[in-house]
């Protein structure tokens, strides 16, 4: 009973840090129209400066300060993405898709191997953040509170979320721009200012994604691929281009992902494309997913 | 081309030959369909693994067995793929197709026991034997024999492959898909079979990447599921973008040419997926014909 109460928990954690990906990357597709294959490498990225920063820091400061690195990293992902989307993606608009994918794809390359270029091929940890916060006991089992404190995060960034997009002007720009950009165009709002805003949020988002999961973990090359097709699958399932699909997708995921490690780790991948392509069977749009 | 050059180069070149018969096949999706799959190492690694597996488990030497054995593994794998990537286009099929490759790597990777798992499967040369066992490699000095005779029965293959695709393409079948390809609304009302045109092209391009697959392994002497994983599509991928995916030839260069780069960049710098990423954007962005079709365009204006 203990042990289901902590694989709850354990889900919960990763349904946080999931969600916040694939949230980012639906609203990059919701509001620009592509899908960012290079998404993952934000949160790589993320988990990456977070842990360097830590360690940077770490001897200088209490661990308590150092909290504030984590969304200072997500931050700086932010900044790097404000400075691609013009410069890389926006003459790819009115591109078909295919080059976006591609060029997108090139991203994914250059942006992994440019981690491997600065911070090497060894994992590096921020496991010092997780040790300051301690244990709790949860029905006689030990549980790190941090994770406890991350599943909270997530819930606040779902919440700020929902309210930036449905009650601030700026949210009303970023819909109306998502639902039809020649018109939102027309009527004055600066589109281009609005994408480059919307990629620096999702960025922001998958940063602080990375950021979360890298003190319970490690910064290691190949985890932005990993979630890349995670989050594919929670977008898949939940609908691309909503974030209330995002949410649902990822409590999905990562529920069936705990199971499946649980109980039989060799089809952990392969019954959440199962489950994602039942889903695109059934309802090809997605669980929230609105017609193309 | 063996009596020119040596061991080394001939082998290079058998090489880019195979992965020249993989990108025959993915093009047919991405340049005749319009379908760009991120998946398509499920196909490569299919025949691989194919190949592997019959030699290991049912002892078959005979190359031509082995590789009908790759044929009918990655044809059966594409038409089960198929039926669900194909319903759908553009994003989502890349998704489903990158989806799915990789649960067959993850699959490759946990089932060690049947697998070999990271270490993957040997296939020796030396067990290897060619047009129904008249050609064999025994022997400690075989090598050098084994890739010029090799070389010869690949490129057959090569030639083979080629001719038939453009067959394919320029049959009313190929005709159709680029129909497809341009306007699926237009074709939908000629009352084409959308699904099942899309399905047929799949089929055939699961095949032609599996055979590219089952000829590589001796040549490679071992699979692992690194011919599974997401990068190898991508390098199938990078094969019609750099040759140029909106022309016949295109893939083809594209796929010798990379694996002359792959080999000397590797040589030269550490960071070859970053080079290779420049290459791709700078691709994209600036020269979206490839390098087969921008050379093309130039060759008609110095006309």
């Amino acid at each position: 009973m203990e042990i289901l109460a902590l694989q709850v928990l354990n889900s919960l954690f990763y349904a946080a840090v999931l969600f916040l990906i694939a949230a980012g990357l639906s609203l990059i597709f919701g509001v620009m129209g592509i899908v960012n294959m290079a998404h993952g490498m934000f949160y790589a990225l993320g988990a990456y400066i977070t842990a360097w920063s830590v360690g940077v820091a770490g001897a200088a400061f209490p661990p308590a300060a150092l909290f504030i690195l984590l969304p200072f990293s997500a931050l700086a992902v932010a900044l790097i993405g404000l400075a691609i989307e013009p410069t890389l993606l926006r003459r790819f608009y009115r591109r078909p898709e295919e080059y976006q994918l591609l060029v997108t794809f090139g991203l994914l390359l250059v942006l992994e191997d440019l981690i491997r270029l600065v911070w090497g091929g060894t994992p590096i940890t921020a496991s010092r953040l997780v040790d300051s916060l301690g244990l709790v006991q949860i029905g006689g089992l030990p549980y790190p509170v941090y994770n406890l404190a991350m599943i909270g995060v997530g819930i606040v960034a779902a919440l700020a979320l929902w309210a930036f997009v449905y009650r601030t002007k700026f949210g009303v720009l970023l819909r109306a721009t998502a639902q039809d950009r020649r018109m939102a165009a027309a009527l004055g709002i600066d589109v281009g200012r609005i994408y480059a805003l919307a990629f620096g949020l999702g960025c922001f988002m998958a940063g602080l994604g990375g950021a979360i999961v890298v003190p319970s973990q490690a910064a290691v090359l190949g985890m932005g691929v990993e979630v890349l097709v995670l989050s594919f699958v929670v977008v898949v399932i939940g609908g691309l281009g909503s974030l209330e699909g995002a949410l649902v997708g990822a409590l999905i995921v990562s529920a069936l992902r705990t199971l499946t490690i649980q109980f039989y780790e060799e089809i952990e991948l392969a019954a959440l494309y199962l489950i994602a392509a039942i889903v695109l069977l059934i309802r090809p749009t997605g669980l929230f997913g609105r017609k193309a | 081309m063996p009596v020119f050059a040596g061991t080394y180069q001939t082998q290079l070149l058998t090489y880019g030959l195979t992965l020249a018969i993989a990108a025959l096949g993915f093009n047919l999706l991405l340049g005749y369909t319009g379908l760009l799959s991120f998946g398509h190492s499920a196909y490569f690694g299919a025949g691989a693994y194919a190949v592997a597996l019959t030699m290991r488990y049912l002892d078959v030497a005979s190359m031509e067995l082995l590789l009908l054995g790759g044929v009918v593994f990655s044809a059966a794998l594409a038409a089960l793929f198929g039926v669900v990537c194909v319903r759908h286009t553009r994003i989502f099929f890349a998704i489903l197709t990158l989806a799915l490759s990789q649960v067959l790597w993850t699959l490759a990777y946990k089932f060690f026991w049947i697998t070999g798992g990271t270490d993957g499967l040997r296939v020796p040369f030396a067990k290897v034997t060619l047009l129904g066992g008249l050609v064999s490699f025994p022997g400690a000095d075989a090598f050098g024999k084994f890739i010029t005779s090799y070389y010869y029965y690949v490129l057959a293959v090569f030639c083979l492959c080629a001719a038939l695709m453009w067959l394919i393409v320029h049959s009313p079948f190929g005709k159709t898909l680029q129909a497809i390809r341009d306007n699926e609304t237009r074709a939908r009302f000629l009352g084409v079979r959308i699904w099942r045109y899309r399905w047929l092209a799949f089929l055939v391009s699961g095949i032609f990447t599996g055979l590219a697959g089952s000829l590589w392994v001796p040549l490679n002497g071992l699979t692992t599921p690194d011919v599974l994983y997401w990068p190898q599509s991508g390098k199938i991928v990078f094969f019609a973008v750099l040759g140029g995916f909106r022309n016949f030839t295109g893939p083809i260069f594209g796929a010798v040419l990379f694996n002359y780069l792959e080999v000397y960049a590797v040589a030269l710098t550490e960071y070859w997926q970053l080079t290779l990423g420049v290459i791709l954007i700078v691709l994209v962005t600036f020269l979206p014909a490839g390098v087969v079709g921008t050379a093309q365009r130039l060759l008609a204006r110095l006309k």
